[in-house]
């Protein structure tokens, strides 16, 4: 598709290498270096090999561990709920049968598939990666090719190590500039979200650059790339650089010594070529942003907090002025308010876009020396065991306990509500995750996105509320 | 894989926009070991009440739509979350056939490996056949795969678009992965390769 010679983007880069062979109508079978397995999209797949007798072609690229049904209650306990205690036995029987390897839910190292496999190095720049989840997508942070796939395609990586794919369309989303006090990536991708629609990265793998993505660390990032997905794009990515190649260094899995300066070498070529070809472009100011939040069931439904949300009169057609209805009246809110003071009755931070120590950390600094609000649930679920140690050496769990947050252990919780962690009925929450669909927290739940340092100010105010008013100085 | 050639069958007009896969199956229906038997959760929060009793309005529990072999939307079909469990519910359900404006990529491709043909038309041609479905029992709508074209209830013609290689597969039902394994001796080549030296296993950290 590309002579050697034109200028190439990171994504062509990446695909390029990982062709195994280009069948007559372009379809191409593409290598996977890494596979994420969890406890929902993986059974089927595991008995789809067991009936035909097939064996997991590299149990050394691919790796298991149990994230969206986990309790986060203490993990000594049973799990209560036959059917994702069965999900999860079945997981530990089919890693065992097949030799994959897995961290337990007792391990320090379990916790969400995308918090777990960039912590541990298992993920690594220059890779194709997958997962069964639409958030693999958060691993293109290190400049790896990585997306969300079906059942049937981790059954085939599983027996094949590779994927029949067809080439994606490129797009650029370039940040440029400094972002303010209280901004975050989370509010960067609401912005960009905002911008581009659900459906504007349908078809396209999203490469984000500019000076304000490449300010940002690995955390911020992974943000970035983790909510590709909720613009449409399959996956998204940001080329590795010195804060990619001191990140992976020294961690677990990753290469060591020689194998380590082999790779960064290789690493070092994966960056656009001057005059690569983008399909769609998008341009966004970083000091425009201001902290964000949803309003609506769409991640799309984007507004700053000093904003109002929408009204159906102001919609162009019938069809919008339908849904703004609609969403309005599911959301229980009314056409042109405001957000800030409207009272939450949960407040979740965690998920595979937001629970990394970055994220705990930035959230602790706005709860420190305050309380949540008596009327309030919120809870802290770090994304990996790792992480939660790690902020009960800095002390960050003290500062949540005494506020009055429940300290949680690792695993997807709240972001989709399939463990006991949901919504009630009608209730409000404040979150740090990715997806606001009707439901998803929990039956008639209403969710607002936003960042940790916003769903903290949540918490301790009982309202939302713009974070720049709790932070000295800010504004 | 089930085999897909010519479909005649009533089509259930769903006219809402982004449809995501948490609509279709919510979350709380994932927790099962099986593909089989997700029909009955199949849009479980639009279609049944907090009792779990069914909510006469919704267009798949009207008694002209119950045996619907199509659905029909509006843009941004299947956003949101991979989980198969949404074309295994349509699937059960009876659907074989999606019809929209714009059909999100991962939920695209789960469709295709489940014998279920997902069809992108423009929205005008969409709305048309949406006004078809209204009609309810009596207008059926015929997809003829191998012509690739919708068969209206007056008759006229509608062309439609697939990609060749998942048009074959489905005309055929064939198994991807005994086809992927017929290449094993390119697969093996490639992981040769001295470019991939520096990956290491996930088999046991690295010191």
């Amino acid at each position: 598709m590309h002579k050697p010679s034109s200028p190439r983007t990171l994504y062509d880069k990446i695909w390029d290498d990982h062709v195994v062979l280009t069948l007559e109508d372009g379809t191409c079978l593409l290598y996977i270096d890494r596979h994420l397995l969890h406890e929902v999209t993986s059974p089927q797949a595991f008995e789809g090999l067991r009936a035909a007798g097939r064996p997991v072609r590299r149990p050394g690229a691919t790796f298991a561990v149990a994230d969206h049904n986990v309790p986060t209650s203490d993990r000594s306990l049973p799990i209560e709920d036959q059917q994702s205690r069965l999900q999860i036995e079945t997981l530990e029987r089919n890693v065992e049968e097949f030799g994959v390897p897995y961290f337990p839910l007792l391990s320090r190292k379990q916790g969400i598939a995308h918090v777990v496999g960039p912590e541990q190095g298992i993920s690594l720049p220059g890779m194709t990666i997958v997962c069964g989840d639409s958030h693999t997508s958060t691993h293109g942070a290190l400049g790896s090719l990585a997306f969300g796939i079906g059942t049937s395609e981790v059954e085939h990586v599983l027996a094949t190590q590779t994927l029949l794919q067809k080439r994606a369309k490129n797009m650029l989303v370039r940040v440029e500039g400094q972002i303010g006090p209280g901004v975050t990536a989370k509010d960067i991708m609401l912005a960009i979200i905002g911008r581009t629609g659900t459906a504007g990265g349908t078809g396209y793998v999203i490469e984000y650059a500019g000076s304000a993505v490449r300010a940002l660390d690995m955390a911020g990032r992974m943000t970035l790339c983790n909510m590709s997905i909720e613009a449409g794009a399959r996956a998204g990515m940001v080329a590795p650089d010195e804060t990619t190649f001191a990140y992976v260094k020294g961690r677990s899995y990753a290469p060591k010594g020689e194998a380590f300066e082999q790779a960064v070498a290789y690493w070092q070529s994966l960056r656009s070529d001057d005059g690569a070809h983008y399909d769609k472009e998008v341009f966004l100011d970083a000091a425009e942003i201001k902290p964000s939040l949803t309003w609506g069931t769409s991640p799309e439904d984007v507004m700053s907090i000093d904003g109002r949300v929408p009204s159906p009169d102001e919609a162009t057609d019938s069809a919008r002025a339908e849904r703004i209805r609609r969403t309005l009246s599911y959301m229980g809110l009314e056409a042109g308010q405001k957000l800030a003071g409207t009272p939450v009755d949960a407040v979740f931070i965690g998920s595979c876009t937001n629970s990394r120590i970055e994220d705990l950390r930035a959230a602790a600094a706005i709860v420190q020396n305050r309380k949540v609000v008596p009327s309030v649930r919120a809870m802290v679920v770090p994304g990996s065991g790792l992480v939660r140690q790690q902020a009960e050496a800095e002390g960050l769990d003290k500062i949540f306990r005494d506020a009055g947050f429940e300290w949680r252990e690792a695993g997807c919780s709240m972001c989709l509500g399939m463990n006991p962690d949901k919504l009630e009925t009608q209730q409000r929450c404040a979150s740090t995750s990715n997806r606001n669909f009707e439901g998803r927290q929990g039956p008639q739940g209403r969710t607002h996105l936003c960042s940790p340092s916003m769903a903290a100010a949540a918490a301790v105010t009982g309202t939302l509320c713009d974070v720049r008013e709790l932070m000295e100085g800010a504004r | 894989m089930e085999k897909f050639t010519r479909l005649t069958t009533v089509a259930a007009p769903l006219p809402q926009e982004n449809i995501d896969t948490d609509q279709i199956i919510p979350a709380r229906f994932l927790k099962t070991i099986q593909r089989t038997g997700l029909g009955k959760h199949l849009f479980a929060d639009q279609r049944y009440d907090e009792q779990g009793n069914e909510k006469p309005d919704f267009v798949l529990n009207k008694p002209a739509y119950r045996k619907a072999g199509i659905l029909i939307t509006l843009d941004n079909l299947g956003c949101g979350s991979s989980r198969e469990h949404a074309p295994w519910a349509l699937q059960d359900f009876g659907i074989r056939c999606v019809i929209a404006p714009s059909i999100a990529d991962i939920f695209h491709s789960n469709c295709f490996k489940n014998g279920l043909l997902p069809i992108r038309l423009p929205l005008e041609i969409c709305e048309t056949l949406m006004d078809d479905a209204r009609q309810g029992e009596n207008a059926r709508l015929t997809v003829d795969l191998e012509k690739q074209q919708i068969v209206r209830p007056d008759g006229e013609t509608i062309p439609f678009d697939v990609d060749p290689f998942w048009r074959h597969n489905l005309l055929e039902g064939l198994d991807n992965i005994s086809q992927t394994l017929l290449r094993e001796g390119e697969i093996e080549q490639f992981e040769q390769r001295a470019n991939r030296a520096w990956i290491p296993s996930t088999q046991g950290e690295n010191s």
